[in-house]
């Protein structure tokens, strides 16, 4: 049996030789990770600003006069676009995805270097284009992270003049980059594992990240045709989702066009999107859960088949986002159903990982305190989740604060628990320094916290039926002012809990340049990523010859070895075991 | 050993806070209890589900965590296949029980009861407006390509069982209790959504379809319309309202509407009546409508005739004006009180129309560069150039004067105008007017106002001086 | 909406299939050692690009299924009037099931060392492609002309978003193509142009079935 691995086969990665071909236009899949990465938070930074205005309207509600209707819903959009798409997901697959797939399959790189790099560079372009709408007349678009049609493209919506356009090639320039990373990412698992690395011997961090990355793959299309559509709706005048209609008393050129028809092809990008989200957050929390407490995940079988459960299952339940969008009644039966059906390996997997901590062996470090966050606020956000799903319950929450509520917790505090998490769980292997630890706790206390402390409460807003994207509530009988306090009172939370953020930045930074160094595997970890030679991991990862597989991600605490841990690439009979 | 503490007290926390909270449904309107009730199952199933996952978890951190170097071993287990079958099961039986309940609700609504009457929500940016079948029962067609300043909801006239529609151009609707109604939603230009939290239902209206939900109101009571998509800039000040009624309120009420085909049959006003009727309001506005600002009267001249109806009619009946602080205002009610009828305002307005335009006053000073970009939102409804829209219900501002605008910002913000119960639009503007939250940020916005080009409207010039109008 | 309700279902319904042969349901913490792993060869990038390229394909076909999906959802509105189509459009049909076989002939010689068919091939691919190209925009001129433009109504708008996105994708395989050519006429080893021709060939036969595909839909409504 031949098995030459991809870097012995001839068939050169490029060696870069200078500063810039090393750290600019690099084609290594950490560097690219770290691009990708630092360019995601900093982007993350600007939308959690511009959250930090919203809910100053909010909580004080006559206060600032630069905050103006137009401006309030152009930092509405502008926030949930760039949170979900150019933070959350450039970050678990560009970010996470790069760093973490070939060291965990023992490759050296990704299959397509080049693709992989132009990745990046397409990426920072979407960004800047996203970017630039703050800058042109009539500013970003203010349609909602959703762009429904006919509004996000009519008089009436901030951003018609240019924002929604840019918009509209921002994502489609995005979708371009999104497609060559994810090409690299599928085909470098399928293709590049190495000697010994079955698929079932693949950490979970490393399906959950394919797993989206195929959903990914399949469900983009369905945004870029939205957005040509829209596009074409927009500069060309056709009629795809514009039906005739009168805007501000005079009739429009429009004629035929279904608005629903967006929001099918939208929400079936926009569901799976959700996924894409998760399943790589999902993946991860079980390897630090596992790590952490020295003990293999619970019934990785089971955890492998819900994460492809859940993908496939992804793609038929978009429309429970638009049960009150006038489609036709009788379809909700049916997405309902299949709803409430996803639920079931997504409980499984809540399960699986509380299972693992129990008769475990618990160190309560950084990285696990966030993962045991993820787990309490994924439950909650996960539950809130079913009454949604439910069609029936969705009418009286639809479109109220509780919808915002329970997206938050689970793609705004859940899968930031996970990341924040994996950053301090693989610092150590990505600059070879410890960060400070006594920090670490505390900002993961704060943040905890005070995330639960602003999207508890906010559900009851919506039970009491205080609608979203609200600018101003006065004037509303059923909404009493201890609704309007209780909004000053999450503002003052949500300030104060993007403030600690500044204690992670400064941990990370303070610890690259004075943090102990970390030693190769500090955790004790037994995937393959700690077994590199160097730490960091120098290009080409493996040194001379890759790592051969033996064993799968998960031998904590396997009985009679002397070690709570066996790494995967370490054979049988060098295991030591104890004497009996 | 904090950690688990911790956990423990978020779960009992939270329990508490559910229910402590003040913040929950408002009482019910409708006869659909039974959404109400499947949530509560809802709550039962996964307030279990969160109690007893947390805590377990909460226990586990407790006894399982290490103690350091002598700390017992992590059990090893990599499956448990029964468990994560019993596990499996319990969840689907769970998810079961509430899907089962939710579906037989939803089975209700979406099968509208064949007693239930119908009549026509029309939504559009920013307001809205209902229509009654008459006596016919039966609606008339309709179609955006008809909308226009006279016919506002697009409908018909070439079907005969339009002719007798009632139509309700203020946001209110009036409901009789306990008979089941089912509502057809129909919007002009964009996506929005009726939502009545009492009622517990809502829908989109879609532009080029209709939609629908229905409903049996329970109890008499006034309550909020939100519009619960997001429509553009004055989303947030969509709002109409539903006053539940007796029958016999309910029947008085609708006997007041007029129908579609009186509507049409509306005559134009006749300018030269009004000329007649005006000499008394030129002492204060002056014979050309040019506004005298010493005695606090604004310029009329180049205004919408539909703009001038709607103010003669709020001062005539209170609306407008009875504050006890609108000072200036006040002294209009007996003014329009000398018009006896509709077709004395309409008279009236249609002679002030006549006037040729003027150039209001500038008497303020402030930053117009900021005041553009404050009138970003104003533009939105009065318009880019600050010429009025009718579907906007929103007056000229370009040209007027700016003392007036100001006072009338001010009142707006201060509550003096605007907050009337039978204002129609009123609160929408007092909603934008909020937005200025300085004097600074008012004489801004005005100045740039100031800026903006009157078009010298040179038809309206030639029509004045064919009638020979003014003196 | 059943188009592509049925491509995902296909797409899963593989995705399924292939990784229970990839014992995805055994247990893997029983087995020890690198024998488990059956794989005959591992990360040659012959078959990563192949790979690669399936799954871009994936990815395209998603992308068109879903344009076919909102034409089909629009054809049932009753403002519907099916476009007039151009005759050209048969005449490019033809030149691209050329361009087609000019290209498979193409990897033939390749894999048979023939330097000189491949050149000649690779020129007729190019030929071919290109002219079918400019074929589909003489069709739109002939729309336009006869008062057709983009936005009359909604066929239109479809039939220009279908054409326009097919000659896209292949001006993405002319760039191949191009690169291709040039490294042939450079003088590279026929051996490493083998793979890039291979991948062209596929590329090509894909869009001629899209094109098929997308032809007949627009002639039969």
């Amino acid at each position: 049996m031949a098995h030459v691995a991809l870097a012995d086969q001839g068939q050169a990665l490029s060696h870069p030789q200078s500063f810039i071909t090393k750290y600019v236009w690099s084609q290594d899949h950490k560097v690219i990770a770290i691009q990708y990465g630092l360019t995601a938070i900093a982007v993350g930074v600007v939308a959690l600003v511009l959250s930090g205005i919203m809910r100053l309207q909010l909580g004080f509600p006559d206060t600032f006069s630069f905050i103006q209707p137009s401006e309030y819903y152009q930092f509405v959009t502008m926030h949930g676009m760039i949170m979900v798409i150019y933070l959350l997901t450039a970050l678990f697959l560009g970010g996470f995805g790069n760093y973490l797939i070939p060291l965990m399959i023992g490759a050296r790189d990704m299959v397509f270097p080049y693709l992989n790099m132009l990745s990046y560079w397409v990426y920072l372009l979407s960004v800047i284009i996203l970017m630039s709408s703050f800058f042109v007349t009539g500013g970003p678009t203010g349609a909602g992270w959703t762009l429904y049609p006919p509004q996000a493209i009519m008089f009436g919506t901030p951003g018609v003049e240019w924002g929604i356009i840019l918009m509209l090639v921002s994502l489609f320039v995005f979708i371009i980059a999104f497609t060559m990373g994810g090409l690299n990412y599928v085909t470098t698992v399928l293709q590049a594992r190495t000697r010994g690395m079955t698929l079932m011997r693949m950490p979970l961090s490393v399906w959950g990240i394919f797993t989206a990355t195929v959903l990914g793959l399949l469900a983009f299309p369905a945004l870029l045709v939205s957005a040509i559509m829209m596009t074409l709706d927009r500069v060309l005048g056709t009629s795809f989702f514009m039906p005739a209609m009168v805007s501000m008393g005079e009739q429009t050129d429009y004629a035929g066009g279904s608005p629903v028809l967006f929001q099918h092809l939208f929400w079936f990008f926009g569901h799976p999107e959700v996924y894409i989200v998760a399943l790589p957050a999902f993946g991860i929390v079980s390897d630090l859960l596992s790590t952490h407490a020295r003990k293999n995940i619970f019934g990785y079988r089971m955890m492998v088949w819900a994460i492809v459960g859940i993908g496939g299952l992804s793609f038929v339940v978009w429309a429970h986002h638009m049960y009150v969008s006038g489609m036709n009644p009788y379809f909700g039966f049916f997405f309902a159903t299949t709803t409430l059906i996803i639920a079931v390996p997504t409980a499984i997997k809540v399960y699986n990982w509380v299972l693992t901590l129990w008769r475990g062996n618990i160190h309560l470090n950084t990285p696990m305190l966030f993962a045991i966050g993820f787990i309490f606020t994924f439950i909650h956000g996960g539950l809130t989740g079913i009454f949604l799903g439910n069609v029936v319950v969705d009418l009286p929450l639809s479109d109220t604060y509780f919808v915002v509520a329970h997206f938050h917790m689970v793609m705004g505090v859940s899968p930031i628990l996970v990341v924040f998490g994996a950053i301090y769980h693989w610092y150590p292997k990505i600059t070879g320094k410890m960060f400070n630890h006594t920090l670490g706790k505390v900002h993961f206390w704060l943040t905890f916290l005070g995330t639960y402390s602003i999207y508890l409460p906010m559900h009851y807003l919506g039970f009491l039926g205080v609608p979203r994207r609200y600018f101003a509530y006065e004037g509303i009988d059923f909404i009493p002012q201890s609704a309007l306090d209780l909004n000053t009172a999450i503002t003052i939370s949500a300030l104060f809990v993007a403030v600690v953020q500044l204690i992670f930045f400064y941990n990370m930074i303070w610890s690259l340049f004075k943090g102990k160094p970390s030693g190769s595997n500090p955790w004790g970890a037994t995937t393959l990523e700690w077994r590199t030679p160097d730490t960091p991991p120098s290009h080409g990862n493996w040194g001379p010859e890759l790592p051969t597989v033996h064993r799968w991600a998960y031998d904590y605490s396997v009985p009679g070895a002397v070690d709570d841990f066996i790494p995967q690439d370490v054979p049988e009979s060098e295991v030591k075991m104890a004497a009996s | 050993m904090l950690v688990a503490v911790v956990f423990m007290l978020l779960v009992v926390g939270s329990i508490a806070f559910h229910f402590l909270s003040p913040w929950w449904f408002t009482p019910i309107a409708s006869h659909w209890q039974a959404i109400d009730d499947t949530i509560q199952i809802t709550f039962w199933v996964t307030g279990a589900v969160f109690i007893a996952v947390n805590l377990f978890m909460a226990y586990a951190v407790l006894r399982y965590r290490n103690r350091g170097p002598d700390s017992e071993r992590a059990h090893y287990e990599p499956e448990n296949k029964k468990l994560e079958i019993w596990l499996t099961g319990l969840t689907a039986i769970g998810v079961a029980a509430l899907l089962a309940p939710g579906l037989y609700v939803w089975n209700d609504f979406v099968n509208v009861p064949e007693d239930a009457w119908e009549f026509e929500v029309v939504g559009e940016q920013w307001r809205w407006t209902f229509r009654l079948p008459g006596d016919d029962g039966k609606l008339g067609t309709s179609s955006a390509y008809l909308v226009n300043i006279d016919n506002p909801l697009g409908v018909d006239p070439a079907d005969a069982n339009g002719q007798d529609d009632l139509i309700v151009l203020s946001n209110v609707m009036h409901l009789p209790i306990d008979k089941p109604v089912k509502m057809l939603l129909r919007s002009k230009d964009v996506l929005h959504d009726f939502a009545v939290a009492e009622f517990r239902v809502k829908m989109d209206l879609v532009p080029g379809l209709v939609s629908y939900l229905w409903l049996t109101p329970t109890r008499t009571g006034t309550f909020d319309i939100l519009c619960e998509e997001l429509c553009g800039l004055g989303h947030f000040t969509m709002r109409g309202r539903v006053v539940v009624d007796t029958q016999e309120d309910y029947d008085a009420w609708r006997d007041s509407l007029m129908t579609f085909k009186e509507m049409s049959d509306v005559e134009s006003g006749d300018p030269l009546i009004g000329q007649a009727t005006y000499p008394v309001c030129a002492t204060c506005h002056g014979s050309q409508g040019e506004g005298v600002v010493a005695l606090n009267s604004p310029k009329l001249s180049g205004q919408e005739g539909w703009y001038l109806e709607t103010q003669l009619r709020n001062f005539k009946n209170g609306v407008r004006g009875a504050h006890e602080d609108d000072e200036f205002g006040r002294q209009m009610a007996p003014m329009a009180a000398l018009l006896a009828d509709e077709a004395a305002i309409r008279n009236m307005a249609a002679y002030i129309t006549t006037f040729p335009e003027h150039t209001g006053d500038t008497s303020l000073s402030g930053d117009a560069v900021r005041g553009q970009h404050l009138y970003r939102t104003c533009g939105t409804c009065h318009g880019v150039n600050g010429e009025g829209n009718y579907a906007t219900n929103s007056p000229r501002l370009r040209g007027q004067e700016d003392w007036y605008m100001k006072r009338q910002l001010q009142n707006f913000i201060s509550g003096v105008r605007g907050v009337h119960r039978e204002d129609l639009f009123g609160p929408q503007m007092r909603s934008m007017s909020r937005m200025l939250r300085t004097e600074k940020d008012i004489n801004d916005v005005v100045a740039y106002i100031n800026t903006l080009e009157p078009a010298v409207d040179q038809n309206q010039i030639a029509d004045a001086a064919m009638q020979g109008g003014g003196d | 909406m059943i188009t592509i309700v049925l491509f995902i279902f296909a797409m899963v319904g593989f995705a399924y299939w292939w990784l229970w042969r990839q014992r995805v349901l055994e247990k893997p913490w029983d087995d020890v050692g690198p024998e488990v792993d059956t794989r005959e060869e591992i990360g040659r990038i012959s078959s990563a690009a192949k790979v690669g390229l399936t799954f871009f394909l994936a990815v395209v076909t998603s992308v068109f299924a879903l344009f076919i999906s909102a034409y089909f959802l629009r054809m049932e509105l009753p403002d519907w009037s099916p476009v007039m189509k151009p005759e050209v459009l048969w005449i490019n049909t033809g030149l691209l099931v050329l361009g087609s076989g000019a290209i498979h002939w193409c990897s033939r010689a390749a894999a048979s060392k023939n330097l000189r068919a491949v050149q000649v091939s690779l020129f007729a691919t190019g030929l071919f492609t290109f002219a079918f190209i400019y074929g589909q925009l003489m069709a739109w001129g002939e729309l336009n002309d006869a008062g057709y433009y983009l936005n009359s109504n909604p066929a239109n708008a479809f039939f220009y978003v279908f054409t326009g996105l097919h000659a896209l994708h292949l001006l993405g395989g002319l760039w191949v193509w191009l690169r291709t050519t040039l490294r042939v006429l450079a003088g590279v080893e026929l051996e490493e142009v083998r793979l890039s021709v291979e991948l062209c060939r596929t590329y090509w036969h894909y869009l001629l079935g899209v094109w098929i595909v997308l032809f007949g839909m627009l002639l039969s409504t």
